[in-house]
């Protein structure tokens, strides 16, 4: 029961917690608007390039941007509480650990996948991208599955900022191998086969080639397996995050250095 | 005389501090890398070596742009937190004098960008980048970094009243880097956007670059680059001298 309750209001105060601090002069910026400038940005080059159509480009940087959101809110759960001298006193309460860390991650990947569904609509009204309708619902639950993938990698990025004082720089770096290894621009088929092997183990690699599947008509029964895939690399990286965290702590915890910023 | 002398010790003290941040220097020199490598996947899929060129001539001019900025949106918030805004404003100098080596500074970092992009191009993706004209490429790419520093300087006092001035200053990268042609030719844009590329000296300046390595002609469009850097240098004086007026009456200028 307590574990349920952490787990909840944790939650529900990390999400307003970051919206304290994700203010409408930050969101709409950085959330909004600059994922349809992505969008724009590669379909042109795209164009001007001669390849793949707009709706590659619309759906692939949709969901890949869902990686801001998720990478950099992650982090916060390390460096804002950094930041407010208050991570001591969160890690030295006797609390479980799971539905600690796990509980913030539900406003993250919530987030996540509005950033990713709204760059969708958008892009897609802008560029004239047409989504069947019957897509809509089995996109709403791709999206959501990548953003709790991308999660997964996040909270091992929250981890390594119990470590590093640079966590912003690696959210960026993180961010950039995604742009690069997942597909969002470059057909994997495309690419040395050494980074169509690390691809099969990055989020969004599996979901993208799902939502572009459905955006071209197919079912949810028929990305199932992309689906599944897609699942079991959140769950690895989740379950890695989470080890993490614990080594990260005992270490800080032996090391004195929980606070070093 | 003194000025010059501020100018250059200013940009000096900046520049060295940037290079020590890993946020202004190592992300700014990798950030646009991430995309090069995205663009030259795509051109060079498309089968077209001219266009590979050309799309590593824009790559490296991009991450100009990107350390430009960022750092020159969260420029003023910057000295807020250090606690120096205040006094900096109350120095005898303009303040606009202070700032401008700012700009400056951050473009400066660009060249780093520049350097590594073009040879990054060249050792993984075989970009053989030939000069026509080493000189006019010089001067060229001079110009596009004083005027690059120039608009930063001008983005800088213009976000100067907001305290999230930097998602303000990143959220210009993607549209300067589609609109001024780095790797988008204009003829693929919309009609509309063309008087906002022309406005935007990175366009010139982009121009510049290619037609000097390609062993053109470049100074049409260097002068352009300065016209358009020495309009945003005087529209910032301006804008800073309005905003400090303002901060001063209302003893907002901590936006605490």
């Amino acid at each position: 029961m307590t574990g349920a309750r952490i787990f909840a209001v944790g939650g529900l105060i990390s999400y307003r917690a970051l919206f304290y601090w994700l203010t409408p002069m930050i969101y709409i910026p950085s959330l909004m608007l600059a994922p349809i400038f992505q969008i724009l940005l590669m379909a042109y080059i795209g164009r001007s390039a001669g390849l793949a159509s707009d709706e590659f480009y619309v759906v692939g940087n949709a969901i890949q941007y869902a990686a801001v959101p998720c990478l950099f809110a992650m982090t916060q759960l390390v460096g804002g509480e950094k930041f407010q001298n208050t991570l001591s006193a969160i890690l030295v309460s006797p609390a479980p650990r799971l539905p600690l860390f796990f509980g913030r991650a539900v406003p993250v990947v919530l987030n996540g996948a509005f950033v990713a569904g709204f760059s969708l609509l958008a892009g897609s009204l802008i560029l004239g991208v047409h989504i069947p309708a019957g897509a809509i619902l089995p996109l709403a639950l791709v999206i959501l599955v990548a953003a709790f993938s991308c999660t997964g990698l996040g909270l091992i990025n929250a981890a390594l900022a119990l470590r590093i004082r640079e966590s912003a720089v690696l959210s960026n770096v993180l961010f950039g191998f995604l742009l690069i290894f997942t597909g969002a621009n470059v057909p994997l088929s495309d690419v040395p086969g050494w980074m169509q092997t690390v691809a099969q183990g990055l989020p969004f690699t599996h979901s993208i080639e799902a939502a572009r599947d459905l955006v071209a008509g197919a079912s949810l029964a028929s990305v199932a397996d992309l689906l599944g895939a897609e699942l079991l690399v959140a769950g690895t990286y989740l379950a890695v995050g989470y080890l993490l965290l614990r080594f990260f702590e005992n270490q800080g915890r032996r090391h004195a250095t929980l606070e070093r910023s | 005389m003194k000025t010059l002398r501020l100018i250059w010790m200013g940009w000096l003290f900046q520049f060295k501090q940037m290079r020590r941040s890993s946020f202004d220097s190592f992300l700014a020199i990798l950030w646009p890398l991430f995309f090069a490598t995205v663009a030259f996947f795509m051109f060079r899929q498309g089968g077209d070596p001219d266009a590979l060129i050309y799309a590593g001539l824009g790559a490296s001019v991009m991450g100009i742009w990107t350390a430009t900025s960022v750092a020159a949106g969260s420029a003023l918030q910057r000295e807020r937190w250090y606690g120096t805004l205040e006094l900096l404003v109350a120095a005898p100098a303009h303040f606009s004098v202070i700032l401008l080596p700012i700009g400056l500074a951050t473009a400066t970092i660009g060249l780093y960008c520049m350097a590594t992009t073009l040879a990054f191009g060249w050792l993984v993706f075989g970009i053989d980048l030939r000069l026509e004209d080493p000189l006019a490429f010089a001067l060229a790419v001079t110009a596009t970094l004083l005027s690059i520093g120039a608009l930063g300087f001008l983005i800088a006092v213009a976000f100067a009243r907001y305290r999230n001035a930097w998602a303000l200053g990143a959220v210009s990268e993607y549209p300067v880097w589609l609109v001024c042609g780095f790797l988008v030719p204009l003829a693929f844009l919309p009609d509309w956007v063309r008087p906002i590329s022309w406005a935007l000296a990175p366009t010139w300046g982009m121009r510049a670059i290619r037609v000097a390595a390609n062993g053109g002609s470049p100074w049409a469009e260097i002068g352009m680059c300065f016209v358009l850097g020495t309009a945003y240098v005087l529209l910032g004086v301006l804008i800073t001298n309005r905003v400090l007026r303002a901060a001063r009456a209302r003893a907002s200028l901590s936006l605490t």
